[in-house]
């Protein structure tokens, strides 16, 4: 599954940021993730347990989702991406690769296809807390 | 906030021996069409490759390999389907071939996506079939991807190897490996070769026009049999 490549890049960022950040035991780690991109949060949160290495065997996973938020860079209108209004190929397509939604979507007001996905795209690490090694 | 899936790029290329970047300056000077033939003809001579259209806003290889109606497999990531012996990546598998106009930072987001989802395991060459410019495109790649070589194309077109000099003007301030230069659709005589060995890069030879091509378009046995591909032939011995 897809969710599995993208966890596989969240744990290895999180080790990095632990040893940067002189973390010896990784206890929360928050991430956001895009509406738009439509992941299945179980499989995800799976591969995350899954793929995790024993420095991060306590560490709590939070996941929030963020509403997809569009803005056309033609008439500046905003808008928040509906997934109801698209078709099973065209979601799938979105997940695998978000910026495709450029040939599906377009500003409700004007009709760009120039639009920005301005809130809400993808997956990213909000915070990572823990205990360093001096304590 | 952090964007996790630059950390785990280079692991997806880690297995990728080589990368090769069909670039120039110009478009319309025959970067796709040598970017397949190259891809073919080194699938056919035993190598193991890897075809990425970076064209994301005009993607074209498909069209010249005759490509349809195939899409990439899941195991942990994406895994791009063997078409003519090849492992062939392409927007096409979710854009369903219709227009994708994209800025800058979307540009970007792609070509991170797909550098950190696609699964190209164990590769001898990696040809990546760039759109003209030096972009977005050509930076990001420069940017993801250190092991990055580029095999640059003009026509004897002062106005096309204009432009080229500039890109490699550029690549050299960044100490990005050139390959060396191809002069397509040549049709009379040029001073190509030795402009390029003017500015120190090889001179990787010369492709005639050849008016088969067009016929061949979508028809990857047809392309083969041209000219053109006899002469991208004697260019494939430089790279191996």
């Amino acid at each position: 599954m897809h969710e599995w490549a993208l966890a596989e890049s969240v744990i290895k960022t999180v080790l990095k940021i632990a040893e940067e950040k002189d973390i010896e035991k990784v206890t929360e780690v928050k991430i956001r993730i895009g509406e738009m991109q439509q992941l299945e949060q179980e499989v995800f949160k799976t591969a995350l347990l899954q793929l995790r290495p024993i420095k991060l065997n306590e560490t709590e996973f939070i996941i929030e989702i963020d509403k997809t938020k569009l803005r056309c860079k033609n008439c500046n209108y905003e808008w928040f991406f509906d997934r109801e209004v698209f078709g099973e190929e065209v979601l799938e397509a979105i997940h695998f690769l978000p910026e495709v939604a450029h040939a599906y979507v377009k500003c409700p007001k004007c009709g760009s296809r120039d639009f920005e996905i301005a809130e809400g795209r993808g997956v990213w690490i909000d915070s990572v807390k823990g205990l360093r090694k001096n304590g | 906030m952090v964007d996790p899936r630059l950390s785990i790029i280079q692991e997806r290329i880690r297995d990728v021996n080589r990368v090769v970047a069909v670039s120039s300056g110009k478009g319309g000077v025959g970067k796709s069409l040598l970017a397949s033939t190259l891809a073919l003809l080194l699938a056919r001579g035993k190598w193991s490759i890897g075809l990425f259209d970076l064209d994301f806003t005009s993607p074209s290889t498909h069209l010249i390999l005759g490509i349809r109606g195939i899409l990439p497999t899941e195991d942990k990531g994406i895994v791009p389907p063997l078409v003519h012996g090849l492992k062939y990546m392409s927007v096409i598998y979710y854009s369903q071939d219709k227009m994708v106009p994209l800025r800058g930072t979307d540009f970007s987001n792609a070509l991170i996506e797909l550098l950190s989802v696609t699964k190209w395991g164990k590769l001898d060459f990696l040809i990546v079939d760039m759109p003209p410019g030096i972009g977005d495109a050509t930076l990001d790649l420069i940017r993801f991807v250190k092991k990055a070589e580029f095999l640059i194309v003009t026509t004897s077109s002062p106005l096309a190897f204009e432009t080229v000099k500039k890109l490699m003007t550029m690549l050299k301030e960044l100490g990005v490996p050139i390959l060396g230069v191809v002069e397509n659709m040549k049709t009379g005589r040029s001073n190509i070769q030795q402009e390029a060995l003017k500015l120190g890069v090889r001179f990787l030879g010369e492709i005639p026009y050849d008016p088969r091509v067009e016929n061949s378009l979508g028809n990857a046995y047809e392309l083969l049999k041209t000219v053109f591909a006899s002469r991208v032939g004697d260019i494939v011995k430089h790279l191996t």
